[in-house]
């Protein structure tokens, strides 16, 4: 490192506090003052004790939740609902996705790879529960929807990971098939897909992982599971309904986060 | 033909497994599209194609009326007001949740002292705490909170403070423990506070770090923000659910390109912030 001597001038700027943060911190603050300001929220009100009283209320409702066995059958079913609708929706995205990958890839030329781009990025940046709000015009109310929904998000998601692993992949394989005589299909089955399998998958499980937390939020625009279930306990006034429902998320989402994180302890050596 | 097919069996020495894996995938397969109610015929029956076809027909033109874009203009801005209020909120939660689980500050685990142990079970019960205010998701105590207070940008607020202040929460507390902690265990066994130690043991080193965090969580809360109002807790979110309740397709598609102009800008923006800070 080499050093100089710092004139008088760059003495006194060091030691002076940087105007720029300084404007942007006050840019920052007034930002948020300005955000409260604007949504007029009356957080006096919110807080008085009179909506303290209705809140604490509210709260101890949920205290009891519904236990009765037929309820919690019922509970349980729906949650079996959200991790098939999950699944579903990951597994029609892996497929759709690893389709849309090929071209997004450069295979095919750069007019179907700038398209397939573009497709995805506006498949993937479009919300989950806007596509179920779509989806349930579709198809219907139920499942099935929030299924489709998920696909289309993910979609967007995977195509575009798995373009960027197949651009990634070595070409010596597929090329020294191609040399030898093979068929494009059966050089890049043996070529290059053995080489992204493992990746892709890590890709999906990861993703599918995401999707359960959200299959159970789309139902609230009536896509089936959990969520549509708590949407219409809620509706109706069933705190103790609604809280069963709530308890069902948790440890769904508890469980979801141990398997992961047990699973990629495991893998990571193999995925790392 | 039996001979074809053991010979081409021959040939695969994994045919044997690849055929079982195939079945097992079947079996687990069945219940799951029955469970879903898989029936892609539903894309294609009458009463649902003419639905969607009359829905996504009206998309274009997108709605450009001045009354409506009025609205518009005001849901989006409501929607930042959301995000940013919401941060500001969930900023105030998580600082001191950081603090008290962050393990390089604590003074209790250098000396011999007596309160090392409820030092270790303050800071797992906060743990805790952060683990359940992110447990749930944004959207859900939304609608909780649109149920308990009414319809309105407040339990949008109030949501994404809650579940963003147990993210960053964590993430800080992350973020000061995987720097050099050595400066701020220098600074305790001087004999200074928690806070000294944490402003110029910890801070300095991990400042950027923690604001481009937040700025990128910020980004997150306005497409959060969005989506939270269609369970009615404000902004674009909102008026997108009612223009599709009356499948009003001009509406909806004016609010999805604003909606995704607004995802740009944003993320625009916060990449700018970050390599200011950078």
């Amino acid at each position: 490192m080499t050093t100089h001597e710092l004139t008088a001038a760059e003495r006194t700027r060091a030691a002076g506090p940087c105007m720029t943060c300084v404007a942007v911190s006050l840019l920052l603050v007034a930002a948020v003052l300005a955000s409260f300001a604007y949504l007029r929220v009356d957080f006096g009100a919110m807080f008085s004790a009179e909506s303290m009283r209705l809140m604490g209320k509210f709260i101890a409702e949920f205290a009891q939740p519904d236990l009765s066995a037929p309820f919690v059958a019922k509970a349980a079913w729906a949650t079996l609902q959200t991790l098939a609708v999950s699944a579903l929706g990951t597994l029609l995205a892996v497929a759709a996705g690893g389709a849309l990958a090929m071209p997004a890839s450069g295979r095919f030329g750069m007019a179907l790879r700038l398209a397939a781009r573009a497709l995805l990025n506006f498949l993937r940046s479009v919300p989950e529960l806007v596509w179920a709000a779509l989806m349930v015009l579709a198809v219907g109310l139920g499942p099935f929807a929030g299924a489709l929904a998920l696909a289309l998000h993910t979609t967007g998601v995977l195509g575009r990971l798995y373009a960027e692993t197949l651009e990634n992949v070595p070409p010596d394989p597929e090329r020294a098939l191609v040399d030898a005589g093979s068929g494009p299909l059966t050089a890049f089955v043996y070529g290059s897909l053995p080489l992204v399998v493992a990746q892709g998958v890590a890709y999906a499980l990861y993703r599918w992982e995401m999707n359960i937390r959200m299959a159970a939020v789309l139902g609230f625009v009536g896509a089936g599971g959990l969520g549509q279930m708590l949407y219409f306990h809620l509706s109706i006034f069933q705190q103790a309904q609604a809280a069963t429902v709530l308890l069902a998320m948790l440890v769904l989402v508890f469980i979801v986060d141990l398997l992961s994180s047990r699973l990629r302890r495991g893998l990571a050596p193999v995925y790392a | 033909m039996s001979s074809t097919v053991a010979s081409r069996l021959d040939r695969d020495p994994q045919a044997r497994a690849r055929a079982t894996g195939l079945l097992i995938a079947a079996v687990v397969l069945w219940p799951m599209l029955v469970l879903a109610e898989f029936r892609p015929a539903a894309l294609f029956e009458a009463g649902n194609l003419q639905v969607m076809k009359g829905f996504l027909s009206s998309f274009m033109p997108p709605s450009t009326s001045i009354e409506f874009l009025g609205l518009l203009l005001q849901a989006t801005l409501q929607t930042l007001a959301i995000a940013t209020a919401g941060i500001a909120l969930s900023f105030l939660i998580a600082v001191p949740l950081a603090l008290a689980v962050t393990h390089s500050l604590s003074v209790s685990r250098i000396g011999p002292g007596r309160g090392r142990w409820r030092g270790e079970g303050v800071r797992v019960v906060v743990r805790m705490l952060l683990a359940l205010l992110r447990a749930i998701p944004e959207v859900v105590w939304a609608l909780v909170f649109v149920r308990a207070l009414g319809l309105g940008p407040g339990a949008g607020v109030l949501a994404l403070a809650i579940t963003y202040g147990g993210m960053l929460g964590k993430v800080y507390a992350e973020i000061l423990e995987s720097g050099d902690t050595r400066p701020a265990r220098a600074l305790l066994e001087a004999g200074s506070g928690r806070l000294a130690a944490l402003f110029y043991g910890l801070v300095p080193g991990a400042a950027q770090e923690l604001a481009s965090y937040t700025v990128y969580r910020w980004e997150c809360a306005v497409r959060a923000s969005v989506v939270m109002g269609f369970v009615g807790a404000g902004g674009l979110g909102q008026l997108m659910d009612q223009s599709m309740k009356m499948l009003n397709g001009g509406e909806a598609s004016t609010i999805l390109l604003m909606f995704l102009v607004l995802v740009m800008l944003a993320d625009l923006l916060s990449a700018a912030l970050r390599r200011l800070l950078a």
